[in-house]
This record gives structure tokens, sequence and C-alpha cells, in this order.
């Protein structure tokens, strides 16, 4: 491979062989994070450390922009960690030509999805490029939290864990995706779901919900989040397709263009994996917030074989749910 | 959503798995010729629901799979003619070349568009009248009106910088090779919903009168290819072959005239090389001189002419294509070819059996 493809970004095998053999090889430590947000330790507390960049095109559509979208994914990075957020970085690298009222519209999204979680953005940093340098606007964000619940990670699943999504899937990807192509009628109708999932997160923390894993499911959807907790924790993993939420409207998108819905994009979801005698307790509290409304137990996690997820299909067979490969849906975030 | 629930019915799936069963009294291997059935029977592992006895293969109805390794290479060579812009459906993006791909042209810099239907290569002719935008015309008799209808645009807009590579296939003269060669044993067909919708299911007449095998034509959810299924077991059971139609909703017996018509202005019947099935007579289209302004063959014949012929390979994609060797069969599967680093089309085509095989099987 001697040139960077888009696949390489997409989420998928590409990009997990591109971070082992480019970045992992060279500057991979023993501290370096497999998980959305790396933990660090500051006397007796705990930090939670991530950063993430944002590079959608449309900058607007339907249900978000980019700058929600930016705070909304660096705060659900934060809370995969079962930390409390509690400070943003925000640099932005920006287009020559672009509308200063752009820019505005942006910024007041991200000042208003900030307060809706109750997290500050305390810097930042500007650079202008040549036009055609860059493509508008480009954000890349960090995040500071406090962990509340300590070795809540992506390696920490138990066979007999259930496995809670907090609501439907495949909404974020197909807006952007039609927004940007126009290509359904009617496709303005679907709308992204990017938010912030603060307060769903920190109740059941605070509620003492025995959480093993929690990931926020963006690029390459559920499949691809739940290969790689199956991965990483060595466990199985059993969904079950009739329950998994899809909005009829996404369903109907999806099919029609040929997309495996459950590859597609979320920016306001939350996979949550739980102990047994928990998940009824902590479904009840999901499902009493405002974003968790829609939330189902979708399946549980098993013992063997290691790393592999299967789906329960409506028609009662079993398959594979393989995780992406490929570019699905360039610039979706 | 309607019309897909109610083909995905749990209760009705078992009701028809319950008849297949019964009437599953001798060894059937049935091929799907159609690659989107390939997908549909792995997405739903329809495989895990039938007897012993009743074997699934896949067939010859990927178009990506089945496009000649020397149309692929022209097309990405026609990347190196000055201000041309590469048009395709999303599914040619990876497929390998014997050089390179489409993925790999776009990130060094040769300008690639994905595009969603034929007339938005067109638009895009409109937009960039500094650039030759080049479609590649891939597909079986379904993706041809909408082809043709680009090109019929194109003339009527007088594009000058708008063609297609034209390397469409035909379903029926395909089959009848594939028969006649008498590699594989088939005891039955179900034939592509979709093709059969411009086509009509008398296209399929002369598999049950000349060689005696029964036909199905069936749609793509679970229930649409259990009852094909169900109809090729019964013929076999009473012996009558036919062609059964179980995809009343969208198929009719004779074809659509309004897509014949459109059909047989642009387009005129030529021979055509299949991947692993050599070249079939009768068996493609090329576009009719009336247009051949908006054939790339005319506009750039050098690209042929320097074009090398394609380096032997170990890809075995042509004998899975004629149902002869299994996906998991080829000693490349999982191997050396992956979706990621794919050695031949079936395995990155999204109706392609070997990437079915990869994805929903393990």
């Amino acid at each position: 491979m001697k040139h960077i493809l888009l696949s390489h970004g997409a989420g998928g095998k590409e990009m997990t062989m591109l971070i082992e053999q480019v970045f992992l090889s060279r500057y991979g430590s023993q501290d370096f994070s497999k998980d959305d947000s790396a933990t660090v330790l500051l006397g007796s507390h705990r930090l939670a450390f991530t950063t993430d960049s944002f590079v959608v095109d449309p900058l607007f559509f339907p249900g978000g922009d980019i700058g929600r979208l930016a705070v909304a994914g660096t705060v659900n990075d934060l809370l995969t960690a079962a930390a409390r957020p509690l400070a943003l970085s925000a640099s932005f690298i920006l287009e020559e030509g672009l509308e200063i009222d752009t820019l505005k519209a942006i910024a007041t999204s991200m000042q208003q999805t900030a307060a809706e979680c109750g997290v500050t953005i305390v810097t930042g940093d500007t650079k202008v490029v040549p036009k055609g340098s860059a493509d508008k606007i480009f954000i890349t964000t960090a995040g500071l939290g406090l962990v509340l619940r300590d070795g809540v990670s992506g390696a920490a699943a138990l066979p007999g864990d259930k496995i809670i999504l907090t609501g439907s899937v495949g909404d974020h990807g197909t807006a952007v995706m039609l927004a940007r192509e126009k290509l359904l009628e009617g496709g303005e109708a679907i709308a992204s779901d990017a938010a912030p999932l603060t307060d769903l997160v920190l109740s059941l923390i605070e509620a003492g919900c025995a959480i093993h894993t929690m990931r926020d499911p963006t690029r390459g959807g559920i499949a691809g989040s739940l290969n790689e907790i199956a991965r990483q924790s060595q466990v199985s993993m059993e969904v079950e397709e009739a329950l998994i939420p899809v909005n009829p409207a996404v369903a109907a998108a999806c099919e029609a263009l040929g997309l495996d819905v459950f590859k597609v994009a979320n920016e306001g979801k939350m996979l949550i994996i739980v102990a047994p005698e928990d998940a009824a307790r902590a479904l009840e509290l999901i499902q009493g917030k405002r974003y968790g409304t829609q939330a189902r137990i979708i399946g549980a996690v098993g013992d063997k074989p290691a790393g592999r997820v299967k789906v329960r299909t409506t028609i009662g067979t079993s398959r594979i749910l393989d995780p992406p490969s490929g570019d699905l849906l360039p610039r979706i975030c | 959503m309607k019309f897909i629930d109610e083909f995905r019915d749990k209760n009705l799936v078992q009701e028809i798995v319950r008849r297949i069963r019964s009437l599953a009294d001798t060894p059937a291997a049935i091929m799907e010729v159609c690659g989107t059935h390939t997908m549909a029977a792995a997405r739903f592992g329809l495989k895990s629901l039938l007897p012993e006895q009743v074997q699934l293969i896949s067939g010859p109805g990927c178009p990506v799979c089945v496009t000649a390794q020397m149309d692929i290479d022209a097309f990405l060579a026609l990347g190196d003619e000055a201000n041309v812009v590469l048009a395709s459906f999303g599914d040619m993006l990876r497929v390998p070349g014997s050089q390179t791909s489409l993925e790999r042209r776009r990130a060094q810099g040769t300008a690639v568009r994905i595009v969603y239907a034929p007339l938005d290569a067109v638009e895009l002719a409109r937009q960039e009248p500094g650039k030759h935008v080049i479609f590649f015309g891939v597909g079986f008799e379904t993706t041809m009106p909408a082809i043709a209808m680009a090109i019929r645009l194109a003339a009527s807009l007088r594009l000058d910088n708008f063609s297609v590579l034209c390397v469409h296939k035909t379903m029926p003269a395909a089959l009848r090779a594939l028969l006649a060669s008498g590699e594989v044993r088939v005891s039955g067909l179900l034939c592509p919903g979709h093709v059969t919708t411009i086509i009509g299911a008398a296209a399929y007449d002369f598999i049950p009168q000349e060689f005696g095998i029964p036909c199905a034509v069936t749609g793509f959810e679970p229930l649409d290819m259990l009852l094909g299924i169900e109809a090729i077991l019964r013929q076999l059971h009473e012996g009558r072959p036919r062609v059964d139609n179980v995809y009343t909703r969208a198929v009719q017996v004779q074809p659509n005239p309004r897509a014949q018509a459109l059909l047989a202005e642009v387009f005129d019947p030529c021979d055509a090389e299949w991947r692993g099935l050599g070249i079939i007579p009768g068996s493609g289209v090329k576009i009719r001189e009336q247009y051949d302004h908006f054939d790339a063959r005319t506009r750039f014949p050098e690209v042929w002419q320097r074009l090398a012929p394609a380096p032997p390979s170990p890809c075995r994609c042509g004998e899975v294509l004629r149902g002869v060797l299994r996906p998991k069969e080829c000693p490349l599967f999982h191997q050396a070819c992956t979706p990621s680093q794919p050695i031949g089309p079936c395995m990155v085509s999204s109706e392609g059996a070997c990437a079915a095989a990869y994805r929903y099987d393990g």
C-alpha cells in the first residue's frame, strides 16, 4: 500500500491496519489506548483524555451541523471512559474565502451544544489555508474528563453481560449522505441523531450500575463497534436483528441505496455493556432520558468463539455481523 | 416497511420451509443466477433453513464480476487521457484491474466520480464542459435502459464531452452457454427478478424446453427466494420443468415494451467476453452507429491500441462464476484475497459470491 485511500479513514479494517502499521508500530506504548478515550493518572484522580477531528460535508445537515457534531462527538468519547466531561478545546482549519457568517453559525451551535451538556470550551486555535488546500472548515477537538468509574473499557466485557443500545441506528450517516447527494425525494425527513449523552451516561454511573463497556457507534456503525469490543474483550456476542431499533425512513433509504444500516454511523447513540443483574435497572434509567426513549437490550455477550459477532435475523436464522470494510460514506463526521 | 416486512415474516418463512422439506425427495443443486440473490441468501442465512439435499450454487449474475479483465483495464487506462473524468457505479471502485483499481487511481489524482444513476454522469458532463466524462456501462438488462436514457439525453443536449464504455451483458445467452457446456450439473435455476422485469419471464422458456431444467423467477426477499426454491422442487417432483414466476408483483411474462424499444434504439446486439465464460455470441450490446459519438471506444480508440493483454493471475473467479468452484474451495479465499485486498472481483463486488461467503459465513 503506497498511498492513503479514503477507505483508510472509514473506521473499518483498513483503518485498523493503518493505525497498527504506521502509528502503533512507532509510538504505540503500553499506555496507548484502544478505546475512544485514554485515561491518565494525576495524583489520586484518573483523567480521561481524547481527541477527534471533524470534516463532514455538508457542514449543515438535517438534525445538526459540524459544530454540534464536534462537541457531542468529543463529549461522547469521554463518556465511554465513564468520565464526567470537564473541558474541550476546538481548533479550526479554515479555507480562504469561507463566509464569516457560516463560521458564526457553527460557533453558536458549538456553544449551544456545550451548554446543553454542561461542558466548557476553554481553548482553541485558528489556521487559515489557501483556497483549495482544505474544504471550507475542518475542526479538531480535544476533551478532558474526570473518570468516575474505573475499568470501563472495550476490553472489559464479560460473558453473560447484556448489550444495551440507547436508540435507533443509522440516522446520522443516512441523513448526511442524503443531504450531500440529494439522492432521494423526501430525504430531508431523515435527521441526524447528533447529541451529547452526558445526562444519560452519568445517571447510570451515579446509580452504580455495573457497566463494563461503553462505545458510541460512530463510523462503522454498531457492526464496527461490536466487533471491536468482541476482539478487545476476547468474547463473542449475539444480537437480535428484530430488537435493534431502526427508524422506518432510515430503513427504507438504506434498502434503496444498498447500505447495511448496521454499518452506518450514529452520533448520538451508545452501546452499553452491563452486568446481567443490572441490565433491567439500567435500561429503565436510560429510557427515562431524553436521548434514550427507544433504548433496548439487543443481545448478550458470550465466550466463544472469541471475537465473533453473530446476529439472529428476523426470519430466525443466524449469520455473522461482519466489521465494515471500505469507504461506505466518506466524510460523515 | 411495506413490501419488505411481509416478505421477511418468520411464520410464513417457516411454513414455506416445511413445504420445501416435504418436496425435497431427491438431491437438488439449485443455481441462484443473480448476485443479489447470492447476497440475500447469505444475509438471511437461507442455506441453514434448507434440507441437506437442497444445495444453492452461485451463478454468473454479478455484473461487476463477469466483466472481462481487459474491459476493466481499458476503463482504468482511459484515466490516462487528458481532462477525463471516470464515472462509475460505486461497485466498481475497488475491483482490481491488472495493475491498479479506480480507488487507487483516485488516490493518485485521476478524477473518479461515483454516481448513483447514469443520468448523474450526464449532469456532471454538463457542469464541467472542459472535461470529458466517461461512464463505465456495466450491468445486465436491468441497468441497460438507464444507460440508454443517459446516451439519448446526452444526444438531445448535443453534449460533446460525454461517452460510455459499454460492456453490458445479456443474461439468456450466458445461461444457454453455461448449460450447454455441461460443466456444472444444475437441477434448477432461480432466475434474476430485476433482469426479468425488462426481458419478461418468457425469455427463459428455452431452458425447460431444450435442457429440461426447471426455472423460477424470484424476487430478493427471503420469502421470494424460498418460494422460488419451492417452485423448482415442485417441478422436479412432478417431472414437469417449466418457468414459474413467483415474483408477480414486479415481473410479467412478456418483456417491458418501453424498455425494449429504448434498448433497440440505442444498442445493437454483439458478442461479448465474460470473465470465466469466454466470448459468448450475442451476449453483449454495443452502442449503435447513430450514437457512436457517445461511445468511448470510438472517441478514444488509441487507448485500446496501447492496452497490454491482461497478465496471468492466480484468481479463480471464473470458476466461481461458472458454479464449479465454491468460494471457500479457492485457495486464495480469506488468505491472499480479502475485501480489503481483493485479488478478484467476486471478493469485492456487493453481489460477489466470495464477498457474500466472507461477510456472512466467516
